[in-house]
């Protein structure tokens, strides 16, 4: 087994801990990976004989199949699991999942899990590559990779890009992977959402707090709409889901009060009519499925990195030779 | 379990710096104990007839230290701690005396679980045991427990612990009731509807880490319900680990205006602050939370004016199963009993910000009167419970070392100055230090 440590280290456990120049190295090595998923054969022995666990504790369906892809165009042997459960229930397995998964002898797994530092928890107990494909409200790095290398394919830079996040920040791991690889790319960010919806001292992090969506869309070239759960609503954080849209629900008439084009990103699943008007969510400027594409080419990058795989014979590697 | 003190003879503490704040006391004196008693004190005392005597030359020889603030776990959850091996931990870090919280599994909310307390506490021949009792039955919040009786079958205090009493009727009734008892009421203050999802304190860190925090003012709503409400009865609310400034400020304004309230300084909310949570150190998970410099700034302010008049532990014994988990899954709390003499001898006392007169009021004196509890002095006619420190003596922390039957602490690794070589319990030394090295 490979057991190397790659340009990246060992884990994936966010973009937080990344520097810039590391993230540039996925989004540069992304690009070649693209190709793979336009072929006819969408196939490449980059990680034959490789295993790799796609181990899911909250339900995904876009990021769990993204990865398989990702990981199925690559050559790895995969395995899904699946689990849902209370957090007692999740956290009394996960000592034991890591344990167990260790004991098959397994070369990475990318998981998702309902807790805040849960990846970093199995990356500290297995020698094998960990992927965080989501804890908790931590961070959900190759979303926030996948957005980086949308926004770059789109703008042709991420520096002095200004993005807005817009809605639910406190409790959105894929804001905090937006705000951390932004702001390390000299992009200006800003969150703009109801304050009971944004966690203490997020401006502490490098970006501003626009507190209403007509500002938000007057200032910025991108936005990047989270989804607004529907637990938020029972929590109290916002009264309806009517009044989030009138407030906060970015819509055509809005943008069209918007000085320039602005480029809309949402990562998935949308709420139409909440969070994202449908007119936006199909109109031109939604970058949103481009986003989907992307996804699987940046996480082709991360697992070709986190394997050992030379940046520079990205290109190379996707002929015949392996890493 | 010693060679020392067995308690039949009379045993001689010889020539230690005796340091009782109970009588304004500093100085080198031999301390005679005998019969359980403190029989008395002085300068070369003669050992009389079969008395043991121990040299305490370059030693401090204290009141037995008291921590009015400990989970001992039994019944219900033997797995992380028992009575047994709490009030052992207890004794190697020369405690004498600690006041069991209630929140065992079941409750102790009537008089029969008191006494079970009581029993297991005596038969454990360690550090005394005194147990409270809840304030409501079965911790619900609800309606009053049987105060008067479980006083009357040994209870020293009554309280809800872990859980805050969040019905302000509730309190102003146990606050009015309890004193017909001459108990204080002990509550743990937390504002529920404010801290609501929070796993540590609200600040920068856990905005980094993804996790929910639990503001200050969640503590100090209810810190300062408490003091209107005891203000309003006339009862005295015993306000347990304090760990906000503002808390803090509104305890220091209560006592000017004649308020009776105690409250407890905790020693990690003195030495540590949120940042120990940083990647996701379970270890560092408690209740309340680890918070900001500027609040550990306050709460040894308030120790050293004696506004937090009790140093407690808050001993808080896991599973180390229990902690091996995601931050959000893991429970909260601490063990403290070894190490709470250290650390504060060490990080307070050490470093100028108390002086070890201090130190002893704090976690002997004041505890004792707090809870009426015997002991807190050396005067003679008291129970002969005392505390024997080697201020110099360098230790570091190893949890495998604990009595506890836990391994949950923070300061796994540090080294500390000074440690109890010797606990002595109605004249039975109850725990010594392995031979000097």
């Amino acid at each position: 087994m490979n057991r190397l440590i790659s340009d990246l280290g060992k884990d994936l456990i966010g973009l937080e801990p990344l520097s810039a120049d590391q993230i540039r190295m996925i989004l540069d090595t992304a690009e070649p990976f693209k190709e793979i998923s336009e072929r006819r054969i969408k196939k490449v022995p980059v990680l034959r004989h490789k295993t790799i666990v796609n181990l899911f504790f909250e339900p995904s369906t876009r990021t769990r199949i993204s990865f398989e892809f990702a990981e199925k165009r690559l050559s790895a042997d995969t395995v899904n699991i699946q689990t849902a459960g209370s957090s007692v229930v999740k956290g009394e397995t996960l000592v034991d999942t890591a344990r167990n998964l260790e004991a098959m002898r397994i070369d990475m797994v990318v998981m998702r899990h309902g807790s805040s530092g849960a990846a970093r928890f199995l990356a500290e107990r297995i020698p094998s590559n960990v992927i965080n494909g989501g804890d908790g409200s931590h961070e959900h790095p190759t979303q926030g990779l996948l957005d980086l290398l949308t926004i770059r394919d789109r703008l042709k830079r991420i520096e002095g890009v200004k993005v807005c996040i817009v809605g639910d920040v406190l409790h959105s791991r894929v804001a905090r992977s937006n705000i951390y690889g932004l702001v390390k790319l000299g992009a200006e960010v800003a969150v703009c959402a109801p304050p009971t919806l944004l966690p203490f001292g997020i401006e502490e992090l490098g970006v501003r707090v626009i507190p209403r969506i007509e500002e938000a869309i007057e200032w910025a070239d991108v936005l990047n709409v989270l989804r607004l759960q529907l637990e938020r609503m029972q929590g109290g954080f916002v009264p309806s889901l009517r009044e989030y849209n009138r407030v906060y629900g970015v819509s055509s008439a809005r943008l069209e009060r918007a000085p320039k084009e602005i480029l809309i990103l949402h990562p998935g699943p949308m709420n139409r009519g909440v969070e994202i008007d449908s007119d936006v969510a199909d109109g031109p400027h939604s970058v949103i499925l481009d986003q989907v594409t992307n996804g699987v080419a940046v996480r082709m990058a991360v697992l070709y990195l986190l394997a050992g795989g030379a940046p520079e014979k990205a290109e190379a590697a996707k002929g015949a030779v392996e890493p | 379990m010693s060679r020392l003190g067995d308690g039949r003879r009379p045993l001689l503490l010889r020539g230690g710096r005796v340091v009782d704040p109970s009588q304004g006391l500093d100085d080198v004196r031999d301390v005679l104990l005998k019969d359980g008693r403190v029989e008395g004190m002085g300068r070369g005392l003669g050992t009389p007839d079969g008395a043991q005597v121990i040299e305490c030359a370059g030693l401090v020889v204290t009141p037995g230290l008291i921590d009015v603030h400990v989970h001992l776990r039994e019944p219900g959850q033997e797995h992380k701690e028992t009575i047994l091996t709490g009030a052992r931990a207890a004794a190697a870090g020369g405690f004498t005396a600690v006041c069991a919280m209630p929140n065992t599994i079941p409750p102790i909310d009537d008089p029969a679980s008191v006494g079970f307390v009581l029993a297991a506490g005596q038969r454990a021949g360690a550090a005394r045991v005194y147990p409270l009792g809840c304030i409501s039955v079965g911790q619900k919040g609800e309606r009053l427990a049987e105060v008067g009786e479980m006083i009357e079958a040994g209870a020293v205090g009554i309280t809800d612990d872990g859980h805050p009493v969040m019905d302000s009727g509730l309190m102003r009734l146990a606050l009015e009731y309890s004193q017909v008892f001459g108990v204080p009421v002990a509550d743990h203050p937390e504002d529920l509807g404010l801290s609501r999802g929070g796993a540590m304190n609200e600040g920068l860190v856990a905005t980094r880490l993804g996790l929910r925090g639990k503001p200050n003012a969640s503590e100090d709503v209810h810190i300062l319900r408490d003091l209107i409400v005891a203000e309003l009865t006339g009862g005295h609310i015993h306000l347990q680990h304090v760990s906000t400034r503002l808390g803090v400020e509104a305890i220091r304004r209560a006592k000017e205006r004649g308020v009776r309230v105690t409250a407890e300084a905790t020693p990690h909310h003195m030495l540590l602050t949120d940042e120990a949570c940083e990647g996701y150190r379970t270890e560092a998970k408690m209740n309340p939370p680890l918070r900001s410099p500027a609040d550990v700034e306050a709460v040894i302010a308030g120790l050293q004016d004696g506004t937090l008049d009790t140093l407690a532990t808050d001993h808080a014994p896991h599973h180390y199963d229990e902690k091996e988990q995601a931050f959000d899954d893991a429970p909260n709390g601490i063990v403290g009993l070894e190490t709470s003499l250290g650390l504060v001898h060490t990080h307070l006392v050490g470093k100028g910000l108390i002086d070890l007169p201090t130190m002893v009021e704090r976690m002997s004196v004041a505890p004792a009167r707090a809870f009426k509890l015997p002991g807190g002095t050396l005067q003679a006619g008291s129970p002969a419970d005392v505390t024997v420190m080697d201020p110099a003596a360098r230790w570091t922390v190893e949890s495998k070392r604990f009595l506890s039957k836990s391994r949950n602490t923070p300061f796994e690794g540090w080294e500390l100055v000074g440690r109890a070589t010797l606990t002595v319990v109605g004249g039975r030394a109850v725990w010594e230090a392995p031979s000097k090295g």
